[in-house]
């Protein structure tokens, strides 16, 4: 019995270490290198930045290394690729164009990713210094976070397979079941048009019920929407009628109104220069739909 | 007692040509059905497309195996702070169940019975809302010492309740203080006779360190699931068939080393396990 | 502390209460079920039957549950098999339990001496009678005590399936986190209702036993 489970343990060694031994080196995907898609813009970074009145800013200046959290499953929004371990996707630029705004280049970030129900905790808790990820600004949650921003106003919206015709609108949802991500500000929303709400970690999981016909659509802000139908390209759609009004800022530490202000000023000079045109463009806009008009800042 | 192959067990006498003959019709009849679910299962997973090479293609990739290694590295990291932790812990409250000042009896008694009533989840979901946004690890490791002690506590209390009283009275008698006759004389036979249940909750404490991701502390099953959620074609199945292994080699080793040092205990001059008082 | 009667929570922490002990009913009787059949193969003098239940136990002893919900969530359905949140749940902690209760009915039978069941036989009870005469009452009495903790453990186990779409304890915690009431009072709560299973569990286990024991 001993030497047989020396044995087994022996062989699963074996075979893990033959696994390894044939390993890969990730390479980026070859679309990106497609000179015909949009590129994405570079940001030159400042060098002669003083925010000494945020605590947050002078601790990364300190540390060397700027923590943002940011999702690593939104295609084309905040997206992690496992065979590089780079982070891509909108919000990641909308994150990159402040840091380097803020003096850090693209290598002194340190993304951390944070589901939306931690994403508070995270900030309060000071394991991220700033968070870009799809983050509705809502009063609520203005009382433990506080947001720089618009820099993107996306709206509820529907994603269903391409061969469902019932689902047109929010009122055709009424008693189908309807999945999103628990925490999210889209369950309450969607909960008054009569549907059965299931909610699990990450959208992934309801874009993956959604592909086994578990549910009967996915419903969240129409630019992670439209990512996942990018990247299930000819098997999901979005509906494209919005029903809500979802402002995305940038959370941040609660009393630092020094970097508040400091982000917004990034946000604006960088709106103004062209650059989040050209972002929106070599990503989201990679879904088929055309940039919207850049929102307007709103301080505090 | 046994004839050649079967021998007798408590509720099974030991087989004549016939029983045998009836064991072996079961056994074929057994093993076929058994045959016939795996290849069920198999099938239908090879039908999904399960066993398409592409989906698998993602473990290929060097970064993904990294990715896996720091996930094992993290729970291990997890696994010896508790359980170094739960042990010190539950000596601690064992003792404390112990003690003669009633006062600190029912301090003791009263956290013990708290903790092993309490959800780990729900406890460690708390510790990191409350105070360890920042480091989960710490949120992890703190509830997991904390209900694994108050576990450990009853397993070591036992223990010690086990040891032969003649062994506490030697002890009383060559003038050892009541701390030292605890720790000399007592703790170390406990410890050694309740190894296999010690060891048992302490594989629980190493399974229990996948709630990590749910506090988004970046252990094997949170890296797993990533690997799930951004490859193409989502491929849950293989990591659930490549993931789920590697917590059982985890366990079994850990299981496996008990053994080992149990019996390495057993040799020499400590060959009775049981003093004879 | 008073959180829970504001703002419509106490339906909320009801229906979670509620959930959470159908959920872990559910799931003890599948699992003593399980268990039971689990160590009805592993004691049985069939080798195939034997290996069998050893590798299920084996399998499912050392796997977290978390990745056993994980499994039968994002498993299945691509298998076709599609059932609700809560079955699945139901499965998931049915068969983790279910291999520990097989260890411990295991356990149960192999310390109740070869020479009562001999005797037994030897007096020309068959199987049903030695089983149920001799056997079972005497294993019952190492059983219970293991058995206990099991059952116990089986609520808190089910807190993990509020993370995969179970409307039980820890979602309402998720959910009245996300409110944003103080961390404090929601865990005072919730430790109040885990206590109150775990103490009624305990009571029930610890009247077995009385009625079980055997003056020495």
């Amino acid at each position: 019995m001993k030497a047989r489970r020396t044995a087994a343990v022996a062989l699963s060694v074996l075979a893990l270490t033959a696994v390894a031994a044939c390993g890969k080196d990730g390479s980026p995907s070859a679309s990106s290198n497609d000179s015909a898609a949009p590129q994405l813009p570079t940001y030159t970074v400042k060098t002669d930045v003083k925010l000494d009145a945020s605590p947050v800013w002078t601790e990364a200046k300190k540390r060397g290394k700027l923590r943002i959290g940011a999702k690593s499953d939104q295609p084309f929004l905040g997206f992690e690729d496992l065979q590089t371990n780079k982070r891509n996707g909108f919000d990641i630029e909308i994150a990159k164009m402040i840091a380097a705004d803020l003096g850090f280049s693209a290598d002194q970030i340190e993304f951390t990713t944070v589901v939306s129900a931690n994403r508070e905790t995270s900030i309060g808790g000071g394991q991220i210094d700033y968070y870009v990820g799809t983050y509705s600004i809502n009063d609520n949650r203005k009382k433990s976070v506080s947001f720089a921003g618009p820099y993107y106003i996306a709206g509820q919206d529907l994603l269903v397979n391409k061969d469902n015709t019932d689902i047109t609108g929010p009122e055709a949802t009424k008693g189908k079941s309807v999945c999103t991500v628990t925490g999210s500000t889209s369950i309450d929303k969607i909960k008054t048009y009569g549907a059965n709400v299931t909610a699990y970690d990450t959208y992934t999981q309801c874009v993956e019920k959604l592909l086994t016909k578990e549910v009967d659509a996915v419903t969240t802000d129409d630019a992670i929407l439209k990512g996942y139908a990018a990247k299930n390209a000819g098997k999901l759609k979005v509906v494209g009628k919005t029903f809500s009004t979802e402002k995305y800022g940038v959370g941040l530490k609660l009393d630092d109104a020094a970097l508040r202000g400091a982000i917004s000023d990034a946000l604006k000079a960088h709106e103004d220069n062209g650059d989040w045109k050209k972002a929106y463009d070599a990503t989201l806009g990679l879904s088929g739909s055309a940039a919207p008009a850049v929102p307007a800042l709103e301080r505090y | 007692m046994s004839t050649t192959r079967a021998a007798a067990s408590v509720l099974y006498d030991v087989p004549g040509p016939k029983a045998r003959l009836r064991y072996r019709l079961f056994g074929a009849l057994g093993a076929l059905g058994i045959a016939a679910l795996l290849w069920y299962a198999v099938s239908s997973l090879a039908d999904a497309g399960q066993f398409d090479a592409d989906l698998w293609s993602i473990f290929q990739y060097t970064t993904v195996q990294q990715r896996i290694l720091d996930g094992v590295l993290a729970t291990l990291e997890a696994f010896a702070l508790s359980a170094v932790g739960s042990l010190v812990l539950g000596a601690l409250l064992a003792v404390g169940r112990l003690s003669d000042h009633r006062p600190i009896r029912a301090v003791a008694t009263a956290v013990v019975q708290f903790f092993r009533a309490m959800p780990l989840l729900i406890m460690i979901f708390a510790l990191y809302q409350a105070a360890f946004g920042a480091h989960p690890l710490w949120a992890l490791v703190i509830g997991l010492t904390l209900y694994n002690g108050a576990v450990q506590a009853e397993v070591i209390r036992t223990g010690i309740n086990a040891v032969p009283r003649g062994q506490a009275e030697a002890a009383y008698a060559l003038g050892l203080r009541k701390t030292q006759v605890m720790a000399i004389v007592l703790i170390p036979q406990a410890v050694r006779s309740m190894l296999p249940a010690i060891i048992g909750q302490l594989v629980v404490t190493l399974k229990d360190t996948s709630l990590g991701y749910i506090i988004t502390y970046p252990e094997l099953l949170w890296e797993m699931k990533i690997i799930a959620t951004n490859s193409d074609g989502y491929p849950y199945i293989p990591v659930v068939l490549v993931g789920t292994p590697i917590y059982i080699l985890l366990c079994l080793a850990l299981t496996g080393l008990a053994q080992w040092i149990e019996a390495r205990g057993r040799r020499g001059a400590n060959r009775r396990t049981t003093a004879a008082a | 502390m008073g959180i829970l009667f504001e703002d419509g929570n106490f339906p909320l922490f009801v229906h979670g209460f509620l959930k959470t002990l159908e959920l872990s009913a559910l799931s003890a009787l599948f699992a003593l079920v399980l268990g039971t059949v689990l160590a009805a193969f592993r004691v049985s003098p069939v080798p195939v039957l034997r290996t069998f239940g050893t590798a299920w136990v084996t399998v499912f002893r050392n796997t977290p549950l978390t990745m056993l919900f994980f499994a039968v969530t994002f498993v299945l359905p691509p298998l076709d098999v599609h059932f609700d949140s809560f079955t699945l749940a139901v499965i998931a902690l049915s068969v983790y339990t279910g291999s520990f209760v097989c260890e411990v009915l295991r356990a149960g039978i192999n310390t109740v001496p070869l020479g009562q069941a001999e005797a037994a036989r030897s007096l020309g009870m068959g199987f049903g009678q030695t089983l149920s005469l001799v056997v079972l009452p005497q294993a019952a009495r190492t059983v219970l005590a293991p058995m206990g903790s099991v059952f116990i453990a089986l609520p808190r186990n089910s807190a993990i399936a509020g993370g995969f779409n179970v409307a039980e304890l820890f979602s309402v915690q998720k959910t009245l986190t996300e409110k944003g009431y103080a961390i404090v009072a929601i865990f005072v709560w919730l430790a109040l209702a885990y206590l109150v299973i775990s103490f009624a569990i305990n009571a029930v286990f610890s009247t077995l036993e009385r009625r079980l024991a055997v003056a020495r």
